[in-house]
């Protein structure tokens, strides 16, 4: 274990944490609305990296050319979700709650692989491809472009949610859904709204990774454990500590694999977790 | 000099920045009813978390029958005989109302038709023997309410704590609520009561603490805390306080 | 009135059940019934934790695994000498689903809700990935069953027909449902629905919820390896992708869900009607009917979860309350 590839990890690391982040930042935005944690959060993420992918295979279009076209079928989709099953569910027990969006993930998971078989897919030769080297450091150049976008789109939601009036409309419906409503904001297109830019999202998310990572139907399962944890560690509904969450889970996964061993790297992942939620609940920057 | 069933010392709870709690310190004694009032936010439901387990205090000393209970599990306070209800009403609400009151009366025995015996007794109690086999989701406010006393009533507490009972039920209902609450101090119980209704507390109480700003304000016979002028300024403002 | 019509029913369907391997006599339908009993049980068993005690696990495959990797390692390895019956591992099993179920659970429980539900498909998928990556318990490739002829009993397997494995699961599940039914009379029953419905008021009137959700998961953990080895032996073959995958966790919870959750009958039901559905898919659809099976259990999941989560034991419920 020298030196050199345990800076190579870290950077690695952080460039992976950034995509995380951005993940995360979507499920962080759906629960702090609502307080419903969307369990087909991964599967939404795999319906982006199919879509990235069928538009190269299709229309040889590169995932960073399709990539609009990708937020605004996930936007669709995550819009689509809450009026056509999280609307029946926002007071309903628990049980139903967590089911219904995990029925929704099975379901999108075994669509997938029954409609496209459970092999394993990628785009080859993309806009962005190669490495390039920095100070001795080699990076690779879509890895790069995924975490800068990432970073960018994490940027830009949070210029959204500050800055603007829609934005500042759906933190008010997140605090307090009565009052908001009270103060004639539209709650259940808040609500709408909120899961479609969760999606979309997660649809540059998916667009990015689509570019190096292999796309299949179960891709979706590891990145929502990661998206959980980063969650729970920035906070449930506190979107800009996803930021910081998002990379240290890159970290630790990184750091786990290369440290312990490459097969244990999640379940060193889930033990964070499981510190983290029980030792302070609220996460690092949390607001409960 | 007997001990007191409650010995409440210095007791202080702090939620970051803000003090929720600050140096309470009261007493009550064997079968006393005391009333607590005080302005929405003095503190009194915080009051009631410390002492039945819900919240740990930062500072001073909770003492049941002389010993110390403060930083004990809820549910190892209750089975040292401290019964309450929620100011937020917590029914069972799957359950029926009888299933409800047996949950409790379980705390003394482990058999089910004895439990159900016991159940029966506290819900004639309380008046709701004819609502015995509804769901607890289906009652009124008034309703719940009773089935929360009837269920703390149920593990036979020494000391029962009351978190406004009368609030939200309406002008007819609060007398017989006022008249369960008499029968069971005449039966032996302890009692606080955190009631917003200044006749009932007057009605009931053998001592009034009063809570502003998480502080004591004042303690003492009803009439003598009500007419107080900090009492009131704090309730009404400054210009009331005379 | 309704439970007198609901105990005679349940002598009728027993009677029935034990009447049925005489009249079908060919192996088929008989390992239908046989699926739908190891289910109904599954979803029996889940029940006790999350449809009584409301702690929704979504990982309780582990605990199947376990049961089944416990008796088969037991049986190969022959450690215990002679004493390597799968009966005994069978038992030894069920014994270390309810410890793992303890140490899970220590730190789990902790969490509630949605939190709750998180950890436990993490914990199933580290398991997974842990065996699939140790080889000393066959890791990806699996463990056989070793066969010993003749048929026996003691060996806990059977080729020439299934109808003492038809008994044995019947007589599981009814051991299962005896159980339950036994534990909802009870106090114990009683202080898991409370911790259900509230569990702070729970606390709140001397119930101690964390050493009654770990009751509750005991018992249910330990049923559910009993169906492991039960498979193991049914079947000669376990891997993790056959004991320990999320989508077993899905089946079992879809069961109770389906059915009714928190009710006695409702894994029954869900069983009765899941697993033919499986074999319809499965025959129409061929190879890709796994997958499709799945499409199926997860737009039922959702239009059970959002039409009624009480499950078809609440819709008939509702159809036959008196006003």
């Amino acid at each position: 274990m020298t030196a050199e590839v345990l800076l190579q990890g870290i950077v690695s690391g952080l460039l992976m944490g950034l995509v995380y982040a951005l993940i995360a930042a979507g499920l962080s935005l759906i629960f702090g609305l609502m307080e419903i944690v969307n369990f087909a959060h991964g599967e939404f993420l795999m319906v982006a990296m199919f879509t990235s992918y069928w538009a190269w295979a299709l229309w040889r279009l590169d995932p960073l050319v399709s990539l609009p076209l990708t937020v605004c079928l996930l936007f669709v989709l995550g819009a689509a979700t809450y009026w056509g099953l999280i609307r029946w569910i926002l007071d309903a027990p628990m049980l139903a709650q967590i089911f219904a969006t995990f029925g929704l993930a099975v379901f999108l998971r075994s669509a997938a692989q029954a409609l496209w078989g459970v092999d394993f897919l990628v785009v080859k030769s993309p806009l962005a491809e190669g490495r390039i080297s920095v100070g001795g450091l080699f990076l690779g150049l879509p890895q790069l472009v995924a975490s800068v976008g990432s970073l960018a789109a994490f940027a830009g939601l949070h210029w959204f949610i500050s800055r603007t009036e829609t934005g500042l409309a759906l933190q008010a419906t997140a605090q307090d859904r009565q009052a908001a409503s009270l103060m004639g904001i539209d709650t259940q297109r808040m609500f709408a709204l909120g899961w479609g830019i969760g999606a979309a999202c997660v649809g540059v998310a998916g667009a990015l990774l689509s570019m190096f990572f292999y796309v299949f139907p179960e891709v979706g399962a590891t990145f929502s454990l990661l998206a959980y944890v980063a969650v729970a560690l920035g906070g449930f509904g506190n979107v800009p500590g996803t930021l910081v969450a998002g990379v240290v889970v890159g970290l630790v996964e990184v750091l786990g694999g290369l440290l312990i061993a490459p097969a244990l790297k999640y379940a060193v992942v889930f033990a964070i977790y499981l510190v983290v939620v029980l030792w302070r609940p609220q996460g690092l920057f949390g607001r409960f | 000099m007997t001990t007191p069933l409650l010995d409440i010392e210095g007791v202080t709870k702090r939620f970051g920045g803000l003090v929720a709690n600050r140096e309470i310190s009261f007493q009550v004694g064997r079968g006393e009813l005391v009333g607590v009032i005080g302005p929405n936010g003095a503190g009194k439901s915080t009051l009631f978390d410390l002492l039945t387990g819900f919240l740990a205090p930062d500072a001073g000393h909770i003492r049941l029958d002389g010993v110390s209970i403060a930083g004990l599990r809820p549910d190892e306070i209750s089975r040292r005989g401290v019964g309450r209800t929620f100011q937020k009403l917590k029914p069972f609400g799957g359950m029926t109302v009888l299933e409800n009151v047996m949950v409790g009366a379980f705390q003394n025995t482990a058999d089910p038709r004895q439990a159900r015996a016991e159940a029966e007794r506290a819900l004639e109690s309380v008046g709701l023997t004819d609502r015995a086999h509804a769901h607890a989701r289906v009652l009124s406010t008034g309703q719940r309410k009773r089935l929360e006393m009837a269920r703390a009533l149920a593990t036979r507490p020494r000391l029962l704590l009351l978190d406004e009972i009368t609030g939200g039920v309406d002008q007819r209902g609060i007398p017989g609520l006022v008249e369960l609450v008499r029968r069971l101090h005449a039966d032996g119980t302890a009692l606080i009561v955190i009631e917003h209704n200044m006749r009932v507390i007057m009605g009931i109480s053998q001592r009034v603490v009063a809570l502003h700003l998480g502080e004591v304000i004042a303690i003492g016979p009803p009439a003598t805390v009500t007419s107080d002028a900090r009492v009131i300024e704090a309730y009404l403002g400054r210009a009331y306080a005379g | 009135m309704r439970s007198r019509l609901g105990s005679v029913a349940a002598w009728v369907l027993l009677g029935a059940a034990l009447a049925f391997p005489l009249v079908f006599t060919l192996p088929y339908p008989r390992d239908v019934m046989i699926r739908i009993f190891l289910y109904a049980m599954l979803a029996t068993a889940w029940n006790v934790l999350a449809g009584y005690c409301g702690q929704i696990s979504l990982g309780h495959a582990v605990f199947f695994g376990t049961g089944a990797y416990t008796s088969t390692l037991l049986f190969q390895q022959d450690w215990l000498g002679g004493w390597a019956s799968p009966w005994v591992g069978m038992a030894l099993g069920a014994l270390l689903a309810a410890l793992l179920s303890q140490i899970i659970g220590y730190p789990v429980f902790r969490l509630r809700g949605h939190y709750f539900a998180i950890a436990t498909i993490a914990v199933g998928e580290i398991v997974q990935t842990i065996v699939i990556n140790w080889d000393a318990v066959g890791g990806a490739r699996g463990l056989f069953v070793p066969i010993k002829r003749p048929d026996s009993l003691a060996n806990f397997q059977f080729h020439e027909s299934k109808q003492t494995y038809y008994y044995i699961a019947l007589a599981l599940l009814v051991l299962a449902i005896g159980i339950s039914r036994g534990i909802v009379r009870s106090r114990t029953g009683y202080y898991f629905r409370a911790i259900r419905e509230d569990q702070d008021a729970a606390a709140a009137l001397g119930i101690p919820v964390a050493r009654y959700k770990q009751r509750a998961m005991a018992i249910s953990a330990a049923l559910t390896a009993l169906g492991g080895t039960f498979y193991a032996q049914y079947v000669f073959f376990i891997d993790p992708e056959s004991v320990l995958p999320l989508s077993l966790s899905i089946l079992v919870c879809l069961v109770a869900v389906l059915g009714g959750v928190g009710t006695l009958w409702g894994p029954i039901l869900g069983a009765a009607i899941l697993v033919p559905l499986g074999e319809v898919t499965r025959v129409q659809f061929g190879g890709t009917g796994k997958a499709l099976d799945l499409v199926i259990y997860g737009l039922l999941i959702m239009i059970v979860s959002v039409v009624q989560p009480g499950g078809i034991m609440a819709l008939l419920q509702r159809g036959s309350r008196r006003s």
